[in-house]
């Protein structure tokens, strides 16, 4: 499959012609890497793990959203579907012992980073067995275990988090890496812009990866960001950044590695930007009056799980047997992890006043 | 013992814990370099180096944001904000990151870090320059609000808050870092987090004052000494956790209490502790509890108004006797 040029919404910020998925302004082309076609040459076991991850979170997130309306799942909840190849392709690149920070529309990049679907539908239903024992919900799930750092559900708030985890991965003297993920709203907030000076500035091995989803809640990209290829923005910081077409699991592995090797090797940030869709509401509270059925179709032709099957199929890698294999298989896993939060009992009441403090006083 | 200046004992500290752990590092604006603004970092870039000595650009949300992050895996921070003014820019990780982390991940991750500098009332500074905002951290879960009114206080409380697994709100008032007093030396010397101290004793009227205000208080209490009017003058030192016993115990004795704080009175610390006085002991107060707090406008910049602004030693004096009716 190949990176294709994502229709742009203004005319005064698409690229400059050039090469189709790639950032391309003047101004900046010096430090933009250009993201190449994503042809697999990775070995079969890998790609077909992440193809298993892609639609386990796919049918996770569904079952989700009918455990939602069933009221299993209460407040706000955000499903990742649409935008699986980013969070399953980046997430691939890194090592277990590396960091991941990411927003509130976080149930794929927890699953991709190892929590076990038991443990964050558990949390969804907000029970003791969850990965946040309960406390935390959608938007907050956790594992130290896996070094999965939350689930942060205000706008922004984890990209000078995700910083400081990279700023202390240096301090340490270790070589771990930090994904840091966020929406492209967040790229209007101040915390962004603070983070990424301070991570150029002190070479801090932290990935900024921006999933432009092309709206925030209901609000398109358009109506709010002056400047529309985010990727752009890291000039400002001097800081490499890269284009990639969010809809390829495979462009986004292979731009996560460069960015991964830069971290890892040179402890320098990289500003990703990678182009998907969300095909759901901004919650599960969203019914997107704001956009048209067809748009979303157009976008589903290009689904992350359906591009990848076809290439994977062509390459004769994946049969309909492998497939039905994999879907056998991702059904059981979201069955059993529903069967474990219905099972798991309700946080003991005394659970309400614990881990206030580290240190209780009084 | 030695006689210092408050902002030599917080250096001290600051210095001791460096040496101590080699996960605290301190960061922030001007903190290295310039050997800090107010000079409470003086020395300590020579001594630790550019690593655990930060100047910061200035860009409060996110070097406090950076400091959570670093404290999730293993790092023991200490971010000074140039002034507490300049924290509220930053509330947003104090209160959404730092305070809530512990208990929304389940008791995964705990935030040790502290977040200091000098707050309260400085010297014609105006309204954006010169006011309290521990009613606001106190308000959350999750955080400690530290307040010193002493050298040797303010080193100690600042050892613990460093020590301590919980992210600390470590408030130096502006006005006192040149006051001095006698501080151990000692390296292990330390004073537990929320515990108050009776900093003078007294049997007719308990006066409650935080920072600058306990200077204040102590100078009221003898003034009324002469007049006959035995003030019992207590230092919560931490507003959260609040010692509210020590403070109960006293009103339980003098069965009179005066409350004095800078900050403004609508929803403050006074207004917790008289609301904690009145449910616990409301059946030994002889009088309503009364508060003297700084007036309810943003601070004005005219020496005379400024002046009229924070309460003085007349004005407590005249709370106390008012509750004890002369």
């Amino acid at each position: 499959m190949s990176s294709q040029t994502t229709e742009r919404r203004e005319k005064a910020n698409a690229p400059a012609g050039g090469t189709a998925g790639v950032i391309d302004a003047p101004t900046a082309k010096a430090r933009h890497e250009i993201s190449r076609a994503a042809a697999p040459e990775e070995g079969r076991e890998t790609l077909i793990k992440l193809l298993h991850q892609m639609i386990l979170i796919r049918r996770f997130e569904e079952k989700c959203a009918e455990a939602y309306s069933l009221g299993k799942i209460g407040g706000f909840c955000h499903l990742y579907i649409g935008q699986e190849a980013v969070g399953v392709g980046a997430i691939s690149a890194i090592r277990d012992d590396d960091y991941v920070l990411t927003s509130y529309r976080e149930h794929g990049q927890a699953i991709a980073k190892g929590i076990s679907p038991d443990a964050v539908m558990a949390e969804l239903y907000g029970k003791a067995g969850g990965c946040s024992r309960g406390k935390g919900g959608s938007m907050h799930l956790f594992d130290k275990d896996v070094n999965f750092l939350g689930g942060h559900a205000i706008v922004g708030g984890q990209i000078p988090l995700a910083t400081g985890v990279a700023f202390a991965s240096k301090y340490q003297e270790t070589d771990k890496v930090t994904l840091c993920f966020f929406g492209e709203a967040a790229v209007n907030q101040g915390a962004f812009h603070e983070s990424l000076n301070m991570a150029q500035l002190w070479k801090l091995p932290c990935i900024y990866i921006c999933e432009n989803n092309q709206y925030g809640m209901g609000t398109s990209l358009a109506r709010a960001m002056s400047l529309q290829n985010v990727a752009e923005k890291a000039c400002a910081y001097e800081m490499a950044s890269e284009f990639v077409d969010g809809m390829d699991v495979i462009a986004m592995r292979q731009a996560t590695q460069r960015a991964v090797q830069r971290a890892r090797e040179e402890s320098k940030p990289t500003l990703l930007e990678a182009r998907t869709y969300r095909y759901m509401g901004h919650s599960m509270s969203d019914p997107g009056n704001y956009r048209t059925r067809a748009e979303i179709e157009k976008h589903q032709e290009r689904d992350p799980i359906k591009i990848f099957t076809a290439t994977l199929k062509e390459q004769n890698i994946l049969s309909d047997k492998d497939l039905a294999a994999v879907e056998a298989e991702v059904k059981e896993q979201v069955e059993q992890a529903v069967r474990f939060a219905e099972e798991s009992p309700e946080p003991d009441e005394s659970e309400l006043y614990t881990n206030v403090y580290a240190n209780p006083l009084n | 013992m030695a006689v210092m200046t408050m902002r030599d004992a917080l250096n001290q500290a600051l210095k001791e814990e460096l040496e101590r752990d080699p996960s605290v590092f301190l960061m922030g604006e001007e903190v290295a370099e310039y050997q800090g603004a107010y000079k409470v970092t003086r020395g300590l870039l020579e001594t630790f180096g550019p690593k655990r000595v930060i100047d910061t650009p200035i860009t409060e949300l996110g070097f406090a944001g950076l400091g959570v992050g670093a404290a999730m895996v293993g790092l023991r921070p200490i971010v000074e904000f140039m002034t507490f003014n300049f924290s509220i820019l930053a509330t947003d990780q104090i209160i959404n990151s730092a305070a809530k982390m512990l208990y929304m991940s389940g008791g995964q991750f705990k935030i040790p870090i502290v977040f200091r500098g000098p707050g309260g009332s400085a010297y014609q500074v105006s309204s954006q320059h010169s006011q309290a905002l521990e009613s606001w951290f106190a308000y959350f879960p999750g955080l400690k609000v530290v307040m010193p009114s002493t050298p040797a206080d303010a080193k100690g409380l600042l050892k613990s808050s460093i020590r301590d697994d919980d992210p600390v709100i470590f408030i130096e008032q502006e006005r006192m870092y040149g006051m001095k007093g006698e501080v151990p030396e000692d390296a292990d010397f330390t004073i537990p987090l929320g515990v108050a101290e009776v900093k003078r004793e007294g049997t007719d009227a308990t006066i409650i004052a935080r920072s600058l205000m306990v200077p204040t208080a102590l100078k009221a209490a003898e003034q009324l000494e002469q007049d006959g009017v035995s003030c019992e003058v207590i230092d919560p030192r931490t507003i959260r956790p609040l010692d509210i016993n020590t403070i109960v115990e006293s009103v339980k004795k003098t069965n009179r209490a005066v409350i004095a704080e800078e900050s403004h009175p609508f929803c403050g610390v006074a207004a917790e502790i008289s609301a904690e006085i009145n449910e616990r002991a409301f059946d030994y107060l002889d009088a309503p509890v009364k508060r003297v707090s700084g007036v309810d406008v943003p601070m004005p910049y005219a020496k005379n108004l400024e002046r009229l602004a924070i309460p003085d030693v007349e004005q407590i004096v005249a709370a106390v006797r008012e509750v004890a009716y002369l």
